[in-house]
């Protein structure tokens, strides 16, 4: 409850402050807008049924962007994870792999993931398909690099005990190895969103394509309208949905891996 | 096979270890871990393997588990030669082996679960009997960094236990346990082996220890890793580590040990 309360408090503090700054005309208000016209442009956007004389144009709107993000997201990150799972655990078990998958990896892993957006323009135009292509780029290397880390941390003792136990190969993998390595696999998949949603944004900005108008194309015409407002407001959108991820999806797994192995209180 | 059976207490296993030797190759040369060491274990014997660091007694000790292979010789169990690891030779480490992502319970279930022929009412049947020998039935559902260093090593007594193998192999079971723990696990170990008669073949390099436990007492001396002597430990049991008896033997024991160590310095 505590930590709620410093919290809220914090985040009341850093509202009052924009709008003081603000207030006071510091800058120009084209380029710092209030706090409340902000919020007015994601009511407008979200909720806001208009009059009945005049219906909002644009209501639902930021709700559909989400939804075609959060659906190029998901998609580029599940085949990211399903290919880098495998990739990460070949990665770690035959040293031919590890010394040209792995440094591919590596190497790929440390590219901006917005430096795909050219290729991927060049290969599939603007599609869909090279929106998916950056996202699966942007996750894959991160992955496989976590998985690859944590088998290769798991403790040796574990495989001899389990081998004592009569565990062989295809056993050994599934309920030793896979578990020993899980809180490597696990952060790894939190670094491996963290880039798909990164070069997701990077996509969506620099790919226009009529088949669905994601949060980065929002972000993108807010500037070229000069619309401070929607340019924050999605910002302020962007940075919750990533905050909600957190908590939603990893948080339980860290906590779990937490108990488990006794890692902190 | 019936639960009956499965708790039944078996005739443990014949131990043979015959002219086996290892050389361990690595960048910075070679080490002759074991030289021609030939050792006979009876069943249910307790035998003790003492030595200094490095003299290859948790080589032979990894090479009967079958998590290593000898460069020459062999080792029969009632006179099978030995392929790999198996859940009849099972293994305790100083160290913990035991899995933070099950709880107590589940660990001791890991090896039961892979051995055939038990239903898994029977197996956790299983799994409780072995948890209370060890008396840790109040933590069965504990994860592991919750237990006391005592309390994992009494899971791991637990989870080698319950597949109900003929040999134990104990590598410095008890070595970073606090004095007064391993004095109660003095005690148990006795009183288990006792129950279960199993063949234990257990390493340590505290002379007073091996005396307290075994009764063979085997001395090795290092480079290469060879047996040197044998000591007979003919006290009743259960005994008391701290008794004077006890000491005598331990005295006699380290003095062999000191003398053999003197005289590879001499030959090096």
């Amino acid at each position: 409850m505590k930590r709620i309360v410093v919290a809220l408090v914090f985040f009341a503090a850093l509202i009052a402050a924009w709008q003081y700054a603000f207030t006071a005309r510091i800058w120009s208000p084209v380029l710092v807008p209030s706090p409340g016209s902000v919020a007015l442009f994601l009511w407008d956007n979200t909720f806001n049924p208009g009059t009945a004389g005049a219906p909002n144009p644009n209501q639902w709107q930021l709700f559909l962007a989400i939804g075609i993000t959060l659906k190029r997201l998901l998609a580029g990150y599940l085949i990211g994870l399903a290919a880098g799972l495998p990739l990460g655990l070949l990665t770690a078990r035959f040293r031919p792999v590890r010394d040209t998958l792995g440094v591919l990896a590596l190497g790929l892993q440390g590219l901006p993931s917005v430096c795909w957006v050219p290729l991927a323009l060049l290969w599939f135009g603007q599609t869909e398909g090279a929106m998916l292509f950056v996202v699966v780029m942007g996750t894959l290397w991160s992955v496989v690099l976590a998985t690859e880390a944590g088998v290769r941390n798991v403790n040796p003792i574990y495989i001899r005990a389990a081998r004592t136990m009569g565990s062989r190969w295809l056993h050994i993998w599934l309920k030793v190895i896979m578990p020993a390595s899980l809180p490597f696999i696990v952060s790894g998949m939190k670094q491996g969103w963290a880039f798909a949603w990164r070069s997701l944004m990077a996509a969506e900005i620099f790919v226009t394509i009529l088949t669905g108008f994601g949060l980065g194309q929002m972000l993108h015409y807010g500037r070229e309208l000069n619309a401070m407002d929607q340019v924050i407001g999605i910002m302020v959108v962007i940075v919750v949905i990533g905050l909600l991820a957190d908590k939603i999806f990893f948080s339980p797994w860290e906590n779990f891996l937490h108990r488990r192995w006794g890692t902190s209180k | 096979m019936t639960l009956q059976q499965e708790l039944a207490v078996t005739p443990s296993a014949k131990l043979a270890v015959k002219e086996v030797s290892k050389t361990f190759r690595t960048d910075r040369g070679s080490v002759h871990a074991l030289d021609h060491v030939t050792l006979n274990v009876s069943e249910g014997e307790f035998v003790c393997l003492v030595g200094p660091s490095g003299c290859g007694k948790s080589t032979l000790l990894n090479i009967i588990a079958g998590l290593e292979t000898p460069d020459a010789g062999w080792v029969l169990t009632d006179g099978e030669p030995i392929r790999g690891p198996g859940r009849d030779r099972m293994m305790m480490l100083q160290e913990t082996a035991l899995f933070p992502w099950l709880d107590v319970f589940d660990n001791v279930m890991f090896g039961l679960k892979l051995k055939p022929g038990l239903s898994t009412a029977e197996r956790k049947e299983v799994a409780d009997y072995y948890l209370r020998l060890v008396g840790l039935e109040r933590f069965m559902h504990a994860y592991i960094h919750e237990l006391s260093g005592g309390m994992k090593q009494r899971v791991e007594l637990a989870r080698a236990l319950a597949p109900n193998p003929r040999v134990l192999l104990m590598d410095e079971p008890f070595a970073s346990l606090d004095a007064l723990t391993r004095e109660q696990l003095y005690g148990d170990l006795q009183q288990i082996w006792e129950d279960r008669r199993k063949t234990i073949v257990f390493v340590t390099h505290n002379v007073r220890e091996a005396a307290c436990l075994g009764d063979r007492v085997v001395l090795f001396s290092p480079h290469p890793g060879r047996i040197r002597e044998e000591f007979k430990i003919a006290l009743p049991r259960p005994r008391d580590i701290n008794s004077v008896d006890l000491a005598e033997h331990a005295t006699e024991i380290m003095r062999a040990l000191k003398g053999h160590l003197r005289a590879t310095e001499v030959q090096e």
